[in-house]
């Protein structure tokens, strides 16, 4: 049922990005179309947070330009790029750990930017049933795991067209990371556009088809998912396997 | 000091009732001022030192449209309403540029909004007090309650103040708007991710804090005398009572400003030239004993 098309979803174009006076991002580009999962790969410090952070608004470009839909977003605010529709789910969860699981995603509900509305409380339940029975509990207590579940199904509640994942694998115990892998599968096959940030290239398998690998704040490399795992020394020069 | 003065009120019914309905008028006016400074110092970690200034000008907006139309209830939405939308000018047009500034630099802004407040004050109204008197629906006998005199507009300034403090809390813990500005003031980058514009959230709560202060000054107004300089005592108190009930809670900001009403008005039969040392001592005590305030979280 996967549906991918030419068409860009979201992109960034030759952006250069800077904290204070270090530049971290190097002229990068970024296009990802629809339906599609890209994963983007790279070490620790490479620049892959930092690029979801300029794709959601939050570590704005000083060069080059972002898209939403074809809409110029580098000079605009996160909440206007989220309700462009591009979601953004963050590296360390930030679940609001005073708010019950069910407020943390109501505080998320809105409709996608052309009127969607799919993504509810059931819906998201329904996807994610380990959360159902802890809804009236403070996020703040769940597990990294459950917190993780949260903190995507929260995103969604706001009907995004692409979603921005930063690292969802990230230290969280191997059963889990099974079950954020299976999640993950079953929204590529719902067609849902994802940018998928990960060091850990054996998780993006059977996940992401394409692959971007960033290094030093540059793009190295992008081909199939396939190809990069078949590629001995760009994995060795680049990923920390 | 006098502690016998204090100890014959105590065993005294009326005394007690008397000095009781004062310290409660006194704790849920200061209320409604501190709970806003409380929630706009949670959301925007903005200290508005021009809040007490914001009390003086509910209560100003009140006496002209008393003035003018010769029903409380107008004045007192006059207060409301006026101050509400001076707090979303003064946040979106003066205190929206010092955020992230340092506090001293937000100090200065709220500094001089005070002594520009209390001068266009005295301007528009005169360096006078101003009386307002009691409006004439509540010119009636006073009601007698356990051998204790209450007036009748005490008794309705207490169930009002009530009221409005039952409707914030509601709005705070229930509503989406609330758990909007409770998660705005944990993470608001993250808020702003989720498609919330922040800004608006920001203005709002300024408008809210400028709504409760206004009420609270316009409410007060027949038991006050106005005169431009009238805030500042509010501020200080409301800063003590964020101090005890903690930063950033509605229901800290209740408790400590109901203490500090009966404080006041025990304190000034058993320690009459000692009550504001006593709600320093207060604060001291509560700041030693958990630094967080009573209702505030540890550790942040
Ligand atoms: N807030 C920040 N201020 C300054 N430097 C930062 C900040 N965040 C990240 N960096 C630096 O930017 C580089 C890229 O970081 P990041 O995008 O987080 O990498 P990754 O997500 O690939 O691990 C690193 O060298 C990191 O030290
Ligand atoms: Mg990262």
């Amino acid at each position: 049922m996967t549906t991918t098309t030419n068409r860009t979803i979201f992109s960034a174009e030759n952006i250069d990005v800077f904290y204070g006076t270090s530049q971290i991002l190097f002229d990068v580009s970024i296009a990802v179309s629809e339906g599609q999962t890209m994963a983007l790969l790279g070490r620790n410090g490479a620049g892959k947070s930092t690029t979801l952070k300029a794709l959601a608004g939050l570590a704005p470009p000083k060069r080059g330009k972002t898209t939403v839909l074809g809409t110029e977003m580098q000079r605009r605010k996160p909440h206007v790029i989220a309700r462009a529709g591009l979601g953004y789910v963050p590296e360390d969860r930030q679940v609001f750990p005073e708010h019950s699981v069910e407020d943390n995603l109501l505080i998320a509900e809105k409709k996608g930017p052309n009127g969607e509305d799919y993504w509810t409380l059931a819906r998201i339940f329904e996807m994610l049933p380990m959360l159902e029975p802890l809804k009236g509990r403070m996020a703040g207590r769940l597990s990294g795991g459950e917190q993780q579940m949260l903190t995507i199904g929260r995103t969604l509640m706001g009907n995004p067209v692409g979603l921005l994942l930063d690292e969802p694998s990230e230290g969280l115990a191997p059963v889990i990371v099974q079950q954020i892998g299976a999640l993950l599968r079953k929204l590529r096959d719902m067609g849902v556009t994802v940018l998928l940030a990960e060091q850990n290239m054996h998780f993006c398998l059977g996940i992401a088809s394409h692959a971007t690998v960033i290094d030093k704040g540059e793009i190295v490399y992008r081909d199939t998912i396939e190809a990069l795992r078949a590629n001995e020394d760009v994995k060795a020069r680049y990923l920390a396997l | 000091m006098d502690l016998s003065a204090l100890g014959s009120c105590l065993i005294s019914p009326s005394c007690v009732i008397t000095q009781s309905t004062s310290g409660l008028i006194i704790g849920l006016l200061l209320f409604l001022v501190a709970a806003g400074v409380s929630l706009i110092f949670g959301v925007l970690k903005v200290v508005n030192f021009a809040h007490g200034a914001f009390y003086m000008l509910g209560a100003y907006f009140a006496y002209s449209a008393y003035q003018l139309s010769g029903s409380y209830l107008i004045a007192v939405l006059a207060g409301g309403i006026g101050v509400a939308i001076f707090g979303v000018l003064f946040e979106r047009l003066l205190i929206s540029r010092v955020y992230g500034s340092p506090v001293l630099m937000q100090i200065l802004v709220c500094y001089a909004m005070i002594l520009i407040l209390d001068d266009v004050v005295k301007i528009i109204w005169g360096a006078d007090f101003l009386s307002f008197g009691m409006p004439p629906a509540f010119q009636q006998l006073p009601i007698l309650f356990a051998g204790g005199v209450v007036p009748v507009f005490y008794l309705f300034l207490i169930v009002i103040t009530l009221i409005i403090a039952a409707l914030l809390g509601l709005l705070i813990t229930k509503t989406r708007y609330g758990k909007i500005v409770r998660a705005a003031a944990v993470n608001p980058s993250m808020v702003s991710a989720l498609g919330i514009n922040t800004g608006v959230v920001y203005a709002s709560v300024f408008m809210l804090g400028g709504l409760l202060a206004g009420l609270a000054g316009g409410l007060a107004a027949p038991v006050r005398s106005l005169t431009a300089g009238m805030g500042t005592s509010i501020i200080i108190e409301s800063f003590i009572v964020t101090v005890i009930g903690g930063m950033g809670s509605v229901a800290g900001a209740l408790v400590g400003s109901i203490l500090i009403g009966l404080v006041r008005s025990f304190g000034s039969i058993g320690f009459p030239l000692f009550t504001e040392g006593l709600m320093f001592v207060m604060m001291a005590v509560v700041l030693v004993l958990k630094p967080s305030g009573l209702f505030g979280k540890e550790g942040r």
